[in-house]
């Protein structure tokens, strides 16, 4: 059984890495996409899966553990079944980005970089989602989610599951 | 009204779908530009005052001579997709709303250019945009516009980034396509000389290339004419913060930033006054409310002492505090700063701490100085722009707005 401790993609997922890395002239154009793989696939990059996937790239446990630690997108503990990251930056700050915060952190009962102790929802601060026109506004899982309130924000929580 | 180019078919609810581009007039560039000669298509270019639109401004058509002519080298083209300058969100419309014209428009500089094969970076938050562009190029292979046989002998890579500020820089973000963290390198050697994998590469915006149709289809003249001297063409507003109507508007660039706000934007809301203003996204100097009698193209907003930048304009009102702004602002740039170069790894970080410390009211007197003095050392100093960026805002909300400052401090309680 393959997880993050024994990481092992299937032979179709090996496939789409191999596939991957044929669409660059280096095949190592391709660490950054395989590892979105990755993740989805095990849940998060551990030091484990830093060594698997290396190994499929000829690339030193170092090498990919430089790049994992330099994008804010790999995420290298358990994560929420969800991930609410609310956006910080001026434009959301000017339009009440603090509130939204605030909201979130008394709803979910979590401080910002934390999961729910029922592992639903994992709290993050980001920087620019480059969505200013919605602001405030934050990204819940794949979605941006703007305008938003305090009613707004509850009305998204109670859809996630 | 002035004539729409990138928004025309932005109200369609079917406007990414090739069957829509196709029906105003898509695809015919690039059939016009496979007879004409690589330099002609980018005289034509050079002519129409097409300025690079993600952020520094260069003339699109000069970067692409730099291409070293008749190479045996493979070339790539690289499209700068990596959104990311705060207040800017003009890309992703592009990407969602009309994303043939990007595909067209890397074909046409494909040919220009002699390259085969082209990657669009598109940041890792960009999840829609990705999958709606993808789609789309997904559709121009069926089609028969992509690949090999197609006549074009062009293939197109989706590339997601994966949550990085600094990959927006072309080259951090090369570094992050070749498989590693988006450290800048130096240059020289230009991307043109040595870029992706080492071989020669143009990095182009979004919206840049987007434009290219339109100026081979209609000619350079009349992009040029719609522009300024130096800068033709029109270009997509980002426009957010204390306005009634924010959103993206596009306008030909010799608007002023006065009637961007009130004319196209509604004003500001609330009944209460405008502040401040950011012309071109974060890293742009701001502007006090009575220095917005200023045309929003490249040069004049150099000569008014701040820059274009990503054209995304934020407007504050008077209920803002330009400390706490600058506190937001200072975080980001010590949030992204790669920390490649010492000046820019060290001084964000500190002048963070110093605006964080001046907004919680334990500023010290002589903080407001320290932050001048260690922005200006540190002002070209560094591997990327990121750094000369970051001074922009640090420098002119303290000069501009010192007084204010000031009182914050002086009604704290810092040693």
């Amino acid at each position: 059984m393959s997880d993050v401790r024994n990481p092992a993609f299937t032979p179709l997922q090996l496939a789409e890495v191999r596939r991957l890395q044929a669409l660059y002239p280096d095949p190592r154009g391709a660490l950054l996409p395989v590892l979105h793989l990755a993740q989805e696939t095990f849940g998060y990059i551990s030091l484990e899966v830093e060594q698997y996937v290396g190994a499929l790239f000829d690339l030193t446990p170092a090498h990919v553990h430089e790049v994992v630690t330099f994008y804010t997108l790999y995420f290298r503990a358990p994560k929420g079944r969800h991930v609410v990251s609310v956006c910080h930056n001026l434009s959301c700050h000017l339009l009440g980005a603090k509130t939204v915060i605030e909201h979130l952190t008394q709803r979910l009962g979590v401080e910002v970089g934390a999961t729910t102790a029922d592992g639903r929802v994992t709290l993050l601060t980001v920087e620019c989602l480059c969505a200013c026109e919605q602001a405030p506004m934050m990204q819940v899982d794949d979605r941006y989610e703007g305008h938003l309130t305090p009613e707004k924000v509850d009305r998204i929580l109670e859809g996630l599951r | 009204m002035t004539e729409k180019i990138f928004t025309r078919n932005f109200h369609r609810a079917d406007s990414h779908t090739l069957s829509v581009y196709r029906e105003t007039g898509g695809y015919t560039a690039v059939a016009k530009a496979l007879s004409m000669k690589p330099a002609t298509i980018i005289e034509e270019v050079k002519k129409s005052n097409l300025r690079g639109l993600g952020g520094a401004g260069f003339p699109a058509g000069v970067k692409w001579s730099f291409i070293p002519e008749g190479s045996p080298a493979p070339k790539y083209l690289v499209v700068n997709a990596d959104e990311g300058e705060p207040g800017t969100f003009k890309d992703r419309y592009l990407l969602e709303r009309d994303p043939h014209a990007v595909i067209e428009g890397m074909l046409i500089a494909a040919r220009a250019i002699d390259s085969r094969l082209g990657f669009v970076y598109i940041r890792g938050e960009y999840v829609q945009p990705w999958r709606i562009f993808s789609a789309a190029v997904r559709e121009a292979y069926d089609a028969g516009l992509l690949g090999k046989g197609s006549g074009f002998d062009f293939d197109i890579v989706v590339h997601r980034g994966a949550g990085a500020y600094i990959c927006g820089e072309e080259t951090g973000l090369l570094s992050s396509l070749e498989g590693k963290k988006g450290w800048p390198k130096i240059k020289p050697p230009f991307p043109a000389i040595k870029g992706a994998f080492g071989q020669p590469t143009i990095v182009n915006n979004v919206e840049t290339l987007a434009a290219v149709p339109h100026i081979i289809n209609r000619g350079a003249l009349w992009f040029s004419g719609l522009g300024t001297k130096t800068q033709g063409g029109t270009r997509l507003y980002s426009v957010s913060g204390h306005v009634v109507s924010p959103g993206v508007v596009e306008a030909p660039v010799s608007i002023t930033l006065r009637s961007l706000i009130y004319d196209e934007c509604g004003g500001i809301p609330n009944g209460r006054r405008l502040k401040a203003v950011v012309p071109g996204g974060s890293s742009a100097a701001i502007l006090t409310a009575d220095e917005i009698d200023v045309a929003m193209d490249v040069d004049g907003l150099k000569d008014a002492g701040t820059m274009a930048g990503s054209a995304g304009v934020i407007v504050m009102d008077d209920t803002v505090s330009i400390p706490e702004a600058l506190m937001v602002v200072a975080r980001f740039y010590a949030h992204e700063s790669c920390g490649q170069c010492t000046p820019c790894r060290e001084s964000t970080g500190w002048i963070y701490k110093i605006a964080h410390r001046i907004v919680e009211g334990k500023g010290r007197k002589e903080d407001l100085d320290t932050i001048l003095d260690v922005a200006k050392r540190g002002a070209g100093t560094t591997i990327c722009a990121f750094y000369d960026g970051a001074v922009g805002p640090y420098i002119s909300y303290v000069e501009k707005f010192r007084e204010e400052f000031e009182a914050l401090i002086r009604s704290g309680n810092g040693a």
